[in-house]
């Protein structure tokens, strides 16, 4: 029997040996500084190797390639920054589970196989990985109501997620014989049931969209972000969904390329639905978290928009648009991870009133943030836009550029109206405005911040780097 | 031709699932038409002529018997690899023997995991 090439699966096996052993490693040592040191260890190992890693094996079934590593930077560049926000954090929710770390190292495993899936079905045992491992840490503050709440809402939603994406993908094995996400193009159009392979191509859309939380399938994500541990929130609103995408990019623009007519069009109708739902609704919120569940799920809807342009300007536009968002999101949930003190969390807008008197430095943190993900100049997330809406006009799609700006103009409300909370009210009486101390929540600020206002103002090493993974 | 396929063969079956679903609606809807109705105490009991009920049937029960099942499981996969793996043992030779060896590994790590943290104490 022959060996099977294992160089381009190398990233993985190292990443899943080294999670094992923080698994076991966390039984003997009780100092979780030094646990989450190992997983940055363990990363920095990770994404050593990634890029000698280059090939195609198992018969096509695991790809690793520029467009996989470019993705599989983001998962471990989120995992890394989780880590350092969640090591004080979770001391002070009292959820001081060794195996928090090796639970987020086996959900970022399942995206890197996510990223690099060929065939379906690697691409669906990625996906369970990954959401199985985020079930877990949704509701890792075990004696939180709210989080065992929001555990068991992602899980059962998640679940009949998954169930579709398996119908869909038995519909595509059905019409075509074969689960080779390279070969389903051409299958699909040599046997010409249209109607069929539109079922299923919408099948595995809703899945998708499950996962990155587009409208109407967004409905678990306020509940889940907000209940579940800040730190997770983060992990679970860059990860999850750059793992979709990474999917989203694999399964429709090579997959299903020649049904592009037909689910772009079906992405338009989400996406537009997905940024006035996400940026409207979020006009209501007086919760942060919740204000950015929705900020997230609008994210989405802009994100999408590279995949609907469907050229390399495009996806590339994407891609770069969630390492910015990457940057931005965990930014700002580490200003929320900041915020969590002994006594309280201070999660609402009321509570933040006046922030900037007692915090400037923390306040001024947050703005950089709120000004990112608003899309203000200098900040990397007018970049990601500008980008976007770019190749969506470059494409065609003149007028959708212009809905989404317009949205994008409605989520200044809400965005700056944190700002306005912090800087020009009085702090409330009685609202204790302590804030954490921990170092590597610190250093996870400091890279967060100089990367949102880095690529702000020098974009082109990171626009290159994204166009030459995909080009 | 592509779309006007009718998987004839499976008529029978059809019309068998359509009389199943009218018999089984059917003989439920009769007999809740025709029948009596003077309901007692005895006859309102979960099991008629049976052993009086002691308390509801929905109580808690211990989170351990979910993680003896678990392990149950989890032992129980590892043994349904190892027969066929060891019944073609002669044929597939070095290679499937250190991806078994690999396999197994994988599970003693999670053995391990599930010793230290008292999964097999019954207490």
């Amino acid at each position: 029997m022959n060996m099977p090439d294992l160089q381009p699966l190398m990233p993985e096996i190292v990443f899943l040996g080294l999670a094992l052993f923080v698994l076991l490693a966390e039984l003997f040592i009780k100092s979780k500084e030094t646990i989450g040191l190992m997983v940055i260890v363990s990363v920095a190992a990770t994404a050593y190797m990634i890029p000698q890693s280059f090939g195609v094996t198992f018969s096509g079934m695991f790809i690793s390639d520029g467009y996989s590593s470019f993705f599989k930077f983001i998962f471990l560049l989120n995992l890394i920054l989780t880590i350092l926000i969640s090591i004080q954090y979770i001391q002070i929710e009292r959820a001081e589970f060794g195996e928090y770390y090796t639970v987020l190292m086996f959900s970022t495993l399942g995206m890197m196989i996510m990223a690099s899936a060929g065939d379906l079905i690697v691409l669906y045992l990625g996906l369970e990985l990954m959401a199985l491992s985020t079930y877990i840490l949704a509701g890792f503050i075990r004696h939180d109501a709210r989080s065992t709440e929001s555990a068991l809402k992602y899980f059962l939603l998640g679940a009949f997620s998954s169930a579709i994406l398996l119908y869909g993908i038995m519909l595509l094995y059905g019409l075509t014989g074969t689960t080779d996400i390279m070969k389903l193009s051409s299958l699909l159009m040599k046997n010409g049931m249209r109607l069929q392979s539109i079922f299923a191509i919408v099948m595995v859309m809703v899945a998708f969209g499950f996962k990155i939380a587009l409208v109407p399938f967004h409905m678990w994500a306020p509940d889940v972000y907000e209940g579940a541990p800040t730190s997770i929130t983060a992990f679970m609103s860059v990860g999850p969904k750059a793992a979709g995408f990474a999917v989203i990019g694999r399964v429709f623009l090579t997959g299903l390329e020649g049904f592009s007519a037909d689910w772009r069009l079906l992405l338009v109708v989400l996406s537009i639905a997905t940024m006035a739902v996400g940026n409207i609704i979020a006009i209501q919120q007086h919760n942060l978290k919740r204000m950015l569940a929705y900020s997230s799920i609008a994210h989405a809807g802009y994100a999408v928009l590279g995949v609907i342009a469907g050229n390399t300007e495009g996806l590339s536009a994407t891609m770069n648009y969630l390492l910015i968002y990457a940057f931005m999101n965990i930014g700002a949930f580490s200003v929320l991870v900041l915020l969590r003190n002994e006594q309280e969390r201070i999660e609402t807008l009321e509570q933040i009133k006046g922030l900037a008197r007692n915090h400037p430095f923390a306040s001024a943190l947050m703005l950089i943030f709120m000004f990112s993900l608003t899309g203000i100049p200098p900040t990397a997330g007018f970049v990601g836009k500008f980008f976007l809406f770019r190749a969506l006009v470059y494409s065609g799609y003149t007028w959708l550029a212009v809905v989404a700006v317009v949205f994008s103009a409605i989520s200044a409300y809400f965005y700056l109206r944190v700002v306005m909370y912090m800087y020009m009210y009085e702090p409330e009486e009685g609202v204790t405005q302590d804030i954490s101390t921990a170092a590597p929540l610190g250093l996870a600020l400091l890279i967060t911040s100089l990367m949102v206002i880095a690529i702000g103002i020098y974009p082109e090493p990171f626009v290159n780097f994204a166009r030459l993974v995909v080009g | 031709m592509p779309g006007t396929y009718l998987p004839e063969s499976y008529l029978p079956i059809f019309i068998f699932i359509i009389i199943a679903t009218l018999f089984g609606l059917g003989a439920l809807l009769i007999g809740e038409i025709v029948r009596l109705r003077r309901p007692y105490h005895e006859k309102l009991m979960p099991y008629e002529s049976g052993i009086d009920p002691v308390g509801e049937p929905r109580v808690r029960f211990s989170i351990r018997f979910y993680v003896i099942a678990m392990l149950f499981v989890v032992f129980d996969v590892e043994a349904i690899f190892l027969y066929p793996w060891a019944v073609v043992f002669d044929k597939i030779g070095l290679y499937a023997f250190v991806e078994m060896v690999i396999f197994i590994i994988i599970l003693f790590v999670g053995y391990i995991y599930a010793w230290k943290k008292d999964a097999f104490q019954w207490e």
